[in-house]
Order: C-alpha cells, then sequence, then structure tokens
C-alpha cells in the first residue's frame, strides 16, 4: 500500500523569511523517524517550491497524497509532526490549520501566465521545468521560425514591456533587429527598485528558467550572441537559483554553442547591481554595466541603436520576458485574447499596505480595480473605508474610490494621472495621510536621484523640504500653487524617467485629496490623524475607567490620575508617541 | 547635409550636429552651463532645452542630434520659465557670496541670475556645507560653489586621461570627488579649473589678487616649452595674478601645469634680468650688458675653433626655445661654427 505522498513547502523569500527551511527540514526529520526513510523518497518527497503569491500566510504547505492537495497555512516546524501523524499517516487532513475559502478566492480570480508555474516546480530543478514544457519554445523558435517572423509573432501578441512604460515589445525588437552591427546584447532588467515590489524577485525565484528560455528567444529575434541579467545583490537567493539554472542550461545545451541543436549561439552573463533604483532606467543600467557610474544618459541614440558598450540592445524586464515562452507555446493569438483592447496578456502585482490578503497576484489586464482589492485582496483591513490605491510606486500615482471601477491597463492608469508601474500596488485607507504619502514617496525618490540634472537632485529635495514642512505644521499658505509648480518643472525639465515620475505622487495627491493639503496648511489639522505635530491625544472622561494602562504606557510620564478616576493628558509633557491611544483598551485615548 | 528650421530661420549643417551646434551656427543664443564643445554632450544642466515640433517635452538641444525637416523653438514662455527654475534651485542651494567670491564677473552662475533677475528665491531650504580641505599649492576647492555641471570630471577623463575626480554620493549629497573624499592628489594640470564655470574650482594664488574690471588680459605665447601654447596674462598693476588660455587657440585652452601655475617666477626677486659673467678664471658671476656677454661668448667659442678646429665645441639647446629658435641654434653650429655636435636636452 505504498501512497504517493508530496509534501511542497513555500520556499521563496517570504516562505524562507516565515522559517520555510526549518519547516522542510521538520518534514524530513519526520518522515525519517516514521520510518518513512530514503528506500520510499520517491513516494514521499518533501520538496521547495518557489513562491505562490499569498506571503501573508506563509509558510504555505501543500500535502498531497496520491493527487489529494490540501494546503496548510502559518505552518510552524512544531506543527509539523501532527500533520505526519494526523494527515499523512492517519488520512485525516486538520482542518483548523488549513486555508480558508479566502485562500480559494484569492487565486480562483487570478489568471496566471507568468507565475502559472511559480509555486509549483522546484525552480532549482531543469528536468521540473522541462516536463511541464519548458525550453520547447525556444527549441521550435531556433529551428525552425526566423528571427524576423519571431519578431511578428511577438508584436501579434501584443505584449508590452512590464518594467514600467510599457512599450510594444516586438516593436522595440524589431528597432534592434533592423541594426546591423557585428554584437548585440540582450539585458534583461532584474533591478527591482521600487520600494515593496517584489514581482521581479519572485519570478527568477520560483521559475528561473522561463526567463533564461524568454531571453533565448529575444536573442535570437534581434541577433545577440550575449545577453546580461543585471540584478540587484540584495536579491541573493534569486541569484543563487539563476545561478544555478544558467549552469543547467548549459549542460543541457540550452544555452552556450548550437544551441537545441539549432547552430544559434548564445550564453547569459549575470551582473550584480548594488541597490540603486536609478540603476533600473535603462542608459544608466547600460552605464553601470560598462563599469561606469550608474547615471542616465541622453536619448537619443536610444539603446535599440546604441546601447551596451555604443552596440544594438535589447533591454526587457523580467515579466515580460517571462511572458515569452507561454506566448509562444500557446500562440500570440490566445496571448492577445487575453486582457483589454491595448493591454494584453495578465499583469503581476505585489498587494500590500491596508489590505487584508497581501501578496503576489497575476490579474488579466483590464480587470477592474474593484475585483483586485475586494475579491482576490478581500477586502480593507480591519473593514476600514477604503481611501485609495497607490499604484506605480514611486513614480506613480493614486486611484481613489470615485475609479474603483477603472479597468485596470496602462492606458486608464495614464489617464487618472497614475501609472502602471513596475507593478507596485499599495492599497490606503482612512488611517493614510495623503501628504505624509507623498512625503513618503518623495524621500524616497529624492534620496536615489542620481544627482547628475539639477530639477531631480534640488528640484525633488525642495518638494520634499514643502510636503515635510506642511506635515509638521508649518505650511504656508502658497505652499500647494508651489508645489504644483515646481512639481510641474521637474517633470518637464528632468533628465530621465526618474526626475519625469518622482513629482507624480504630489501632483495626484494634490489632484484628489487638495482638502486634506489645506487641513494641514489652514487648519494645522491632519484629517487623517497620522502627522504627529498636528494632533493631540486626549482622555475621553466618560470612557476611561481609570485603569492606570495608559499611565504605565507613557514613556514622557504625561498621563496622571487616580485609580478608578478618569485620568487626563499633560499636554505640555506629551510627546505624542501614541502609547496610551494603542493600549487603551477601552477606546478612552481620542487622537485627532 | 541636413536641413532644419530654428525659430523660423531655414539652416544646413552637416550630419550629427546637433541642434545646439545647429542653433549657435547660426547665431541663435541658448543658454548652457554643463555644455563645451571640446567635451562629450551631457545633457545635466537641463538649461539648453528647446521644444520640437511634435515633441511634447522639452529635450536638451545639447544632446539632441539634428534631424532633416526638424522645426526647433528656442525661446518660449514656458522655456523661459523651465529654465529660471532651474537657475533658481542652483541658487537656493549656493553660498549667497558674490562679494567675495573671486569669480564674481566671470562666473556663469552669476551671469544666469542676472538674466532672469532672480533676487528672490522661492525655493531657499538647505544647502549642502561641506568642509575646506587639500593641501596642495595649486588648486583650491570649494565645492559648496559646485554645480555639479561635471565638466572638470569630464575634462580629467576625456582630456587629460587621468580620472583622478568622479561623482559620489547620490541625490542632493552628490559631489565631484576624489576617491574617498581624500585630498586632491593628481597631476594638478588644473584643466578643471580653467573649465569650471562657477568659483568651485580657482587656483590657490589666484585669491584677493584683483577684481574683474581691474585685470588687464595680455596675450602671450608661453615660455616653458616648444609647445607654443597661447596663454592669456590676466595682470593687476604691474603684476601676473592669474594665467588663462583661449578656447580659440591652437591649443585649445587646455595647459599644463607650468603653464597655468608656474608664473610666480616673473615678479621673484631673485629673478635674473642680465646676463651674468665671470670675468676672470674663478672668479664670480657678475652683471654684464648683452653686448659684453655676447662678445664674451663669441671670443671664445672662435678661440676654442682655432685652437682644437670646429668638432672641438659642441651645443646643447633647451626644449623652452620655440622651433625656429632651435632650427637657428643647430645653423649656427653646423654652418657658422661647422660641427654636427649639436642636439637639444628633451633627448635626455
Ligand atoms: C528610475 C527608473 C527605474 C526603473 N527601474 C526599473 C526596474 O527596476 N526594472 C525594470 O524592468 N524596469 C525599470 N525601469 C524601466 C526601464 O528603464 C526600461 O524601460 C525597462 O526595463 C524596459 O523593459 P520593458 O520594455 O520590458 O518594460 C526603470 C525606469 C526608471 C526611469
Ligand atoms: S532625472 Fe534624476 S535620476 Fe534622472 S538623470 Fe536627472 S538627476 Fe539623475
Ligand atoms: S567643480 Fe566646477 S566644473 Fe566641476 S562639476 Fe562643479 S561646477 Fe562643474
Ligand atoms: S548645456 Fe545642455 S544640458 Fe547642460
Amino acid at each position: 500500500m505504498s501512497k504517493e505522498i508530496l509534501v511542497n513547502v513555500c520556499m521563496g523569500t517570504g516562505g524562507i523569511a516565515a522559517g520555510g527551511v526549518e519547516v522542510m527540514e521538520a518534514f524530513k526529520a519526520g518522515f525519517a523517524d516514521a520510518g518513512m526513510d530514503a528506500s520510499v523518497e520517491k513516494h514521499c518527497a518533501v520538496h521547495q517550491v518557489g513562491c505562490r503569491g499569498f506571503c501573508a500566510r506563509d509558510v504555505l504547505v501543500d500535502v498531497a497524497i496520491d493527487g489529494n492537495r490540501a494546503t496548510y497555512q502559518y505552518i510552524k516546524p512544531d506543527m509539523v509532526p501532527r500533520i505526519i501523524e494526523e494527515h499523512v499517516k492517519g488520512g485525516a487532513p486538520i482542518a483548523e490549520w488549513m486555508v480558508g475559502d479566502d485562500y480559494h478566492s484569492f487565486h480562483d480570480r487570478q489568471v496566471k501566465v507568468v507565475l502559472s508555474d511559480c509555486g509549483r516546480i522546484n525552480p532549482e530543478d531543469i528536468d521540473e521545468y522541462i516536463s511541464v514544457d519548458g525550453y520547447k519554445a525556444a527549441a521550435r523558435v531556433l529551428n525552425e521560425m526566423s528571427p524576423a517572423d519571431t519578431v511578428e509573432a511577438v508584436k501579434k501578441s501584443g505584449l508590452r514591456g512590464r518594467g514600467g512604460a510599457g512599450f510594444p515589445t516586438g516593436v522595440k525588437w524589431g528597432f534592434c533587429a533592423a541594426n546591423k552591427s557585428d554584437r548585440k546584447y540582450i539585458i534583461c532588467n532584474a533591478d527591482e527598485g521600487d520600494p515593496g515590489a517584489f514581482m521581479d524577485r519572485s519570478v527568477i525565484e520560483g521559475n528561473p528558467h522561463a526567463v533564461i528560455e524568454g531571453m533565448t528567444i529575444g536573442a535570437y529575434a534581434i541577433g545577440a550572441d550575449t545577453g546580461y541579467v543585471y540584478i540587484r545583490a540584495e536579491y541573493p537567493l534569486a541569484v543563487e537559483r539563476l545561478k544555478k539554472a544558467l549552469a543547467d542550461a548549459r549542460a543541457h545545451g540550452f544555452l552556450g554553442q548550437d544551441i537545441h541543436g539549432s547552430g544559434f549561439n548564445f550564453d547569459i552573463k549575470i551582473k550584480l547591481g548594488a541597490g540603486a533604483f536609478v540603476c533600473g532606467e535603462e542608459t544608466a543600467l547600460i552605464a553601470s554595466i560598462e563599469g561606469e557610474r550608474g547615471m542616465p544618459r541622453a536619448k537619443p541614440p536610444f539603446p535599440a541603436n546604441k546601447g551596451l558598450w555604443g552596440k544594438p540592445t535589447v533591454i526587457n524586464n523580467v515579466e515580460t520576458l517571462a511572458n515569452l515562452p507561454y506566448i509562444f507555446r500557446r500562440g500570440p493569438e490566445w496571448f492577445a485574447s487575453l486582457g483589454s483592447e491595448k493591454s494584453k496578456g495578465t499583469k503581476v502585482f505585489a498587494l500590500t499596505g491596508k489590505i487584508k490578503n497581501t501578496g503576489l497576484i497575476e490579474v488579466p489586464m483590464g480587470i477592474p480595480l474593484k475585483e483586485i482589492i475586494y475579491d482576490i485582496g478581500g477586502g480593507i483591513e480591519g473593514d476600514r473605508l477604503f481611501k485609495a490605491v497607490q499604484t506605480g510606486g514611486p513614480s506613480g500615482g493614486c486611484i481613489t474610490a470615485e475609479h474603483i471601477d477603472l479597468p485596470v491597463d496602462y492606458e486608464n492608469l495614464v489617464k487618472i494621472g497614475s501609472m502602471m508601474g513596475s507593478g507596485g500596488m499599495v492599497v490606503l485607507d482612512e488611517t493614510d495621510c495623503m501628504v505624509n504619502i507623498a512625503k513618503f514617496f518623495l524621500e524616497f525618490t529624492q534620496a536615489e536621484s542620481c544627482g547628475k540634472c539639477v530639477p531631480c537632485r534640488i528640484g525633488t529635495k525642495r518638494l520634499l523640504e514643502i510636503l515635510t514642512r506642511i506635515t509638521e505644521g508649518n505650511g504656508r499658505p502658497g505652499d500647494i500653487e508651489l508645489l504644483l509648480s515646481l512639481a510641474n518643472d521637474v517633470k518637464d525639465a528632468s533628465l530621465c524617467g526618474l526626475g519625469m515620475s518622482a513629482p507624480n505622487p504630489v501632483l495626484s495627491t494634490i489632484r484628489y485629496f487638495r482638502h486634506e493639503y489645506e487641513a494641514h496648511i489652514h487648519d494645522k489639522r491632519c484629517p487623517a490623524a497620522v502627522c504627529r505635530a498636528l494632533i493631540t491625544f486626549m482622555i475621553l472622561d466618560d470612557k476611561c475607567k481609570g485603569c492606570g494602562v495608559c499611565l504605565r504606557a507613557c514613556p514622557a510620564g504625561a498621563i496622571t490620575g487616580e485609580k478608578k478616576k478618569p485620568h487626563s493628558i499633560d499636554r505640555a509633557k506629551c510627546v505624542k508617541c501614541g502609547a496610551c491611544f494603542d493600549v487603551c483598551k477601552f477606546k478612552a485615548v481620542l487622537k485627532e | 547635409m541636413i536641413n532644419l528650421t530654428i525659430d523660423g530661420k531655414t539652416i544646413s549643417v552637416s550630419d550629427g550636429a546637433t541642434v545646439l551646434e545647429a542653433a549657435r551656427a547660426a547665431g541663435i543664443e541658448i543658454p548652457t552651463l554643463c555644455h563645451d564643445p571640446r567635451l562629450k554632450p551631457y545633457g545635466g544642466c537641463r538649461l539648453c532645452i528647446v521644444e520640437i515640433a511634435g515633441v511634447p517635452r522639452p529635450v536638451t538641444s545639447c544632446t539632441t542630434p539634428a534631424t532633416d525637416g526638424m522645426t526647433v523653438t528656442t525661446s518660449s514662455e514656458r522655456l523661459f520659465n523651465l529654465r529660471r527654475t532651474v537657475v533658481e534651485l542652483l541658487l537656493s542651494d549656493h553660498p549667497n557670496d558674490c562679494m567675495v567670491c573671486e569669480r564674481a564677473g566671470d562666473c556663469s552662475l552669476q551671469e544666469l541670475a542676472y538674466f532672469y533677475g532672480l533676487r528672490e528665491n522661492r525655493f531657499w531650504g538647505e544647502r549642502r556645507r561641506y568642509p575646506k580641505q587639500d593641501m596642495n599649492p595649486v588648486i583650491k576647492r570649494d565645492m559648496e560653489k559646485c554645480v555639479l555641471c561635471g565638466k572638470c570630471v569630464r575634462v580629467c577623463d576625456e582630456v587629460q586621461g587621468v580620472g583622478a575626480i568622479d561623482l559620489a554620493y547620490r541625490g542632493f549629497g552628490a559631489k565631484v570627488c576624489p576617491p574617498f573624499e581624500k585630498d586632491l592628489d593628481c597631476e594638478f594640470c588644473g584643466q578643471c579649473v580653467s573649465i569650471c564655470p562657477t568659483g568651485a574650482l580657482s587656483g590657490r594664488m589666484w585669491a584677493g589678487k584683483g577684481r574683474q574690471k581691474d585685470v588687464k588680459e595680455t596675450e602671450t605665447v608661453c615660455p616653458y616649452c616648444g609647445c607654443g601654447c597661447v596663454l592669456t596674462l590676466h595682470t593687476a598693476g604691474n603684476r601676473v595674478i592669474r594665467v588663462s588660455s583661449k578656447v580659440d587657440t591652437p591649443n585649445e585652452g587646455w595647459l599644463c601645469p607650468k603653464g597655468r601655475f608656474g608664473y610666480e617666477f616673473i615678479n621673484r626677486p631673485d629673478r635674473l634680468t642680465t646676463p651674468l659673467v665671470r670675468r676672470e678664471k674663478g672668479g664670480a658671476l657678475e652683471p654684464a650688458s648683452w653686448d659684453e656677454a655676447l662678445d664674451l661668448v663669441a671670443a671664445r667659442l672662435g678661440a676654442i675653433k682655432d685652437a682644437h678646429g670646429p668638432d672641438a665645441l659642441g651645443g646643447l639647446a633647451s626644449a623652452r626655445c620655440t622651433n625656429e629658435e632651435n632650427y637657428a641654434f643647430q645653423k649656427f653650429f653646423r654652418a657658422g661654427i661647422g660641427t654636427n655636435n649639436v642636439d637639444h636636452c628633451a633627448r635626455y
């Protein structure tokens, strides 16, 4: 009665951070103790898989017995023995540890292309990728299609760059292919510098071979013999898996000389980035590979004409490239059938902020924002009031409740003053101050400006200073107009996309939340009660039970009161840390 | 050839010319700060922005290649405002001390501020503070005045091939410095000093020697070697207080450390101003007139030649002489004295 037992442990970075390695060890040790030892190994495999998206519930574990799969959430090593005992041996899954309906609605509304194999196959085993038809697309393209047909097919699929700007990939390839040159390059942009974004990391960690296969197809289409993956050194797991994947691909003849027996030669090098946001900008990235300081260069010339070492170069985002094997496996028409009119296929988003289900999601382009927030995301944390979604990270803007039915695609986001960006989606609720949010993003862009051009280097600094004084209660009449005028000038006059888009969070929050700015400046009030200088803490006599918890929690000794009698806060001593607000069980502390 | 229209004028330029070059060729002025025709285009200061029909954003004319049929506008209210904002931002992070700055009257930033009439500033805020450093006697760096145009970095790399300085850090903290912010330790050619548009880089010995209006400029040829670089001597009163060189010279304005900084001998009290001769064997060197000195040399050379033949004499010329002088010198030895014993110090 040999049962086929398969245990999949989520080993994306989220999974590992939550203790994935220990959980996996616990399973291995548990099976060994139970005598289900090496001899039955192939019927009893503990298996690591890449990120499966639902990071808030890590460590996620699948236990499949003869193909019957149950998924557990929040698993810790000490829970493993009971799973082995009751579920694996006893055949009775432990219902209370299993994921609930929300896990399924989180997944059911999604359409997985890029992530379809992430979390299903072992990213460190090339045979598993091959077993799901991996490298078949590249083999067919290289042996049966001409480079020109390959470019045409990508054009037909409607694939657009997932790195931010949404430029049609086939058109870009066509420009590069048209150039005659002794050498050309293809670069995979895996710099992913947006705060909170981890789409590209998860793709490389979960399915590095798809990226390699995509790059090979691209290299063939444009005539490149060398590729680079520019990946930030802060992604050690992704780098390690990519290195292994490259070595395995070479060993299988999928990279190197005469790939797939087609006579085409191509290999890929890894270049580690040192973690500068601006190095994700294509010309800065190229400068960085060349060994120069990572500063953007003026365009034209565009990389497709004069890129790395002055040679025609195509640079594509990880997700863009990882789409290609699937496009060629299932046909450009299939891909073009997904998504909206001008935005085809799917998009991976990193859903974060005040949302119940944070994690990585993949949805068809054109899906209404509402479905992302409520059906996939499960709604707002604590069922508070939805305020806005910030898309496009520090370069984007916010989408308000007024636009919640908006189909999410490239054109629509730009129309309302935001952008797709690389796919960060931060959900904000009534407890978020929009001036503070704009300040947060400006802090980031201001610090990450490369310093080359004046509007960005000094302009973002001045924008940040004005925002800071507004949040500190020192805003002056006219500051909103000053912000608008400077933001527009920085946008118009900066050299690269960083400076051009850095003012977006300011412009978009003023556009939709001008009243919050006005409240800060004129009434010296922060409507969301976030900006410390503008809030006061008070104890409500009728709610205070005189328990004294706040008195003990206050680090400044600002709270006085006799036991069982209403306490009070001395405003002169209060440092506005909010400790009393957080500890009071009776909601007697008022913050406003 | 490329034909384009700039501010309504039709202009023809050769392939590869930038919009800025085309405009300048037609006598149309566009403000620039980081551009220098001797260096590769950079696109950092953003002052040279222009509008091109069909392109939504303004583009920098110094980096944009001219193309056939292009229609360019170099001045409009929008461009004026954007350029003014750029200068205003630069000034918001600049020590307001033109009154004591060496470059007052000869500073690109000051000129721009004047042009845009910027006295008030909407953006006053934090200003970079850098300690003064460097022990070297010639180059003075005051990096609070730096506008990060990158010209010094580029000249050091592209022209001099030294690469002693580069940009470091990010954002508002970006600064030009030697590796690890150490003291400057380079060739001290001063090319960077000559190209800096502000008072950030200057000659240490220039300080406090004279305001721009008191300075007279005289063109001359550098005496240090046969290259013949053209120098501009800046004099105040009867003293040379600074040396520079203009771009439209055979040396394109570039000089070496000696030509640029080695001028202090001119006013040294121990500088020789007359020939010295030894009037008797073993005697001291004494001042003499040119006639006396030349007579003495002629007489002694003649006597040696008569007694021992022309090959008993040899001539060694100086690299500080011009080609013409060196030509005359070897002619004198070969034809006048009659020997081929003539050589030049640059061979040793
Ligand atoms: C400041 C800045 C940062 C960027 N960072 C990234 C990044 O981390 N990853 C990325 O793929 N593209 C990034 N981009 C976009 C790239 O410049 C480029 O457009 C993209 O890699 C092209 O690939 P795609 O056509 O496949 O989207 C960034 C752009 C800017 C201006
Ligand atoms: S816009 Fe900012 S990041 Fe881009 S070149 Fe200018 S200073 Fe550098
Ligand atoms: S020191 Fe002068 S030349 Fe160098 S970057 Fe600064 S302003 Fe430009
Ligand atoms: S002169 Fe063109 S950007 Fe500075």
